[in-house]
């Protein structure tokens, strides 16, 4: 008996290492392919295709890039402003929302929590989204079609909510009350300074949103100074016109010699660094923040 | 003593919470509630150079356009069936892998891994598309690079719709199966060893307490995402479908779901009209369905209810 129960337990634990390094190997992979790729010479890619150790290693996707990186850096710029700033604002907006929708004695927040919830069960369809930002906020080729569209989502609010209401008890709210404190006061001095933990989880959440948009550039933007960093790179891998203009930007003459196919795997690689780098740092507030969440529903 | 407390008194007296909310309030006011009023697009002849009421009203004719393109029943189906597909195979797939996750003992192999499986999530989806291109490419990429090292003919998968059906549903798990990993991953921690023990003692091997212990334990979570996923089960995943499919028309017999469709309705074919109706079919079809799937769960379970 004892015996059986032990080889069960040592047969599934075996599984478990399968399974999980098997999985690991399948989320890392593409991203190998991809460094790997940017790595190889373009010549050894068109020739022999993209392999997971670089048949022939080279930086002349990186360094074609670096010869003229203005455009990747004005994106980079771009986007790192509407992500500064479009989480900023967001942050403020929902924490304050958050804080009052948890409010016991504000007696409408119920009203309002489902005024802001039903936005999620319907609405008018893009084209009607497409002509509000476009027609009537005019916003077509400005930041603000950048940030606007992803300020705020009903369900980061209803996070902050949780969020609110498990890290600051009624009562210390109830007693600054007593002692006089106003309600902006209340959220500014105490409700804030005791919500650090979910601010850094909703703002990651929104950030990482802002960062990783490429939709409003698409929908929105035609200037191409204006792009954000992902359509940028979108258009990279899926326009033959891009080598041509950056070959006479750098004022090279297209030969079989520019990395093009290289250069495009660098390019995805100078893209995603930032958020490959980070990750590792910022991934357990996003757990945090799905645990929350799942539990209040 | 006021006797009527209404609802503008109640503002009053909390009108610095008021206050507050307002921003969001007047937020979601222009940025979801106006475009409803642009459902009207629906039923008019648009022109791009008058606005919205004086454009020519045709009643259900954009309607009709759309029924008779023949393409509603097809997109409808890739809806709804690619959403269902997602839904139970990423639910299996989580929920297995958590499971075994969880046994493994040691601290930082556990962590780093979990870390690894959720690393699609943070990605864009703008590097889907630059992974599918390395791989699927046909001149370069690395499938075909490996079936020729194997002595077979390279394949153009660009011409083979039917397999996209699997790609697509390959690269939705790779992408999102880490989210509701990491939410089953955090119920099971929450399981008492209790159980564990006594089942043990009953004689249960590793496998039995996995299979009649951890899984039951797990429903509410799994009601949970199921219920959160089918009120979205119309909504496509447009950011997938369309980073991994583009606009390559030779695979939309397959690929092709509403959300695609009226992107490029409103972008390529420059077709508003259609594109609204499309649009306002999906959210009144979607609106339907979540009405439905809420009134069937209150009568059964009323905590579970959405809203």
């Amino acid at each position: 008996m004892k015996i059986k129960e032990e080889s069960s337990t040592k047969w599934f634990r075996l599984i478990a290492y399968v399974v999980v390094l098997v999985g690991c190997v399948l989320c890392l992979l593409p991203f190998l392919l991809i460094l790997s790729a940017s790595l190889s010479s373009n010549a050894s890619i068109l020739n022999e295709g993209y392999h997971l150790i670089p048949k022939e290693f080279s930086l002349e996707g990186y360094r074609i890039i670096f010869e003229v990186p203005d455009d990747v850096l004005r994106a980079y710029g771009v986007t790192t402003l509407v992500t500064v700033v479009g989480t900023l604002i967001g942050l403020l907006l929902m924490t304050m929302a958050g804080y009052v929708l948890q409010r016991k004695d504000f007696k409408y927040r119920n009203v309002f929590a489902f005024f802001i919830y039903f936005t999620t069960l319907f609405g008018g369809g893009l084209v009607p989204y497409y002509m509000l930002i476009t027609n009537y906020l005019q916003f077509t080729n400005s930041l603000y079609a950048l940030i606007w569209p992803g300020l705020m989502t009903p369900f980061l609010i209803i996070l902050m909510r949780s969020f609110i209401t498990s890290a600051v008890p009624d009562e210390v709210i109830e007693s600054s009350k007593i002692d006089g404190a106003n309600d902006f006061v209340i959220y500014y001095r105490i409700v804030l300074p005791l919500s650090v933990p979910g601010l850094a989880t909703i703002g990651l959440f929104l950030a990482l949103q802002y960062w990783n948009d490429w939709f409003s550039s698409a929908l929105f933007i035609s200037d191409a100074a204006k792009y954000q960093l992902q359509f940028y790179l979108y258009n990279i891998i899926n326009t033959s016109n891009f080598l041509n203009s950056i070959g006479a930007g750098a004022g090279v003459t297209l030969s079989e010699g520019v990395p093009s196919e290289s250069m495009k795997m660098a390019m995805a690689i100078i893209v995603t660094g930032p958020i490959l780098l980070l990750y590792p740092f910022i991934q357990r507030y996003f757990v945090k923040g799905l645990t929350i969440g799942a539990v209040k529903g | 003593m006021l006797k009527k407390k209404g609802i503008l008194h109640e503002l009053y007296t909390n009108k610095i919470l008021f206050l507050m909310l307002l921003p969001t309030l007047l937020y979601f006011l222009v940025n979801n509630y106006l475009p409803m009023i642009g459902i009207y697009y629906a039923f008019v002849q648009f022109d791009f150079n008058t606005s919205l009421f004086k454009m020519d009203f045709v009643g259900l004719k954009n309607f009709e356009f759309l029924w008779k393109s023949g393409k509603l029943v097809e997109l409808t189906f890739n809806t709804i069936g690619y959403n269902i597909v997602f839904i139970f195979l990423g639910n299996v797939l989580s929920i297995f892998v958590a499971i075994l996750l969880n046994d493994i003992k040691g601290k930082w192999f556990k962590k780093i891994s979990q870390s690894i499986l959720f690393l699609p999530y943070f990605v864009s989806f703008v590097i889907l598309s630059v992974i599918v291109f390395n791989l699927f490419n046909y001149e370069q990429g690395v499938l075909n690079t490996v079936l020729q090292q194997l002595g077979a003919d390279p394949v153009d998968v660009y011409s083979k719709p039917k397999l996209w059906i699997f790609f697509i549903i390959m690269f939705y798990l790779w992408k999102n199966f880490g989210y509701s990993m990491v939410i089953y991953l955090a119920s099971i921690t929450g399981i008492s060893e209790d159980y564990y023990e006594a089942a043990k003692i009953d004689g249960a091997n590793a496998f039995q307490r996995a299979w009649h212990i951890t899984v039951p334990m797990l429903k509410n979570t799994f009601v949970i995402l199921l219920l959160f996923a089918l009120g979205s089960i119309m909504k496509g995943q447009f950011d997938l479908f369309y980073q991994m499919i583009g606009n390559n028309g030779l695979l939309f017999s397959t690929t092709d779901i509403i959300d695609t469709y009226v992107y490029r309705s409103l972008r390529v074919t420059f077709d508003m009209g259609m594109a609204t109706a499309a649009g306002v079919y999906q959210s009144l079809f979607g609106f339907t369905l979540i009405m439905i799937v809420n009134a069937i769960i209150r009568k059964v379970n009323k905590d579970y209810a959405l809203f």
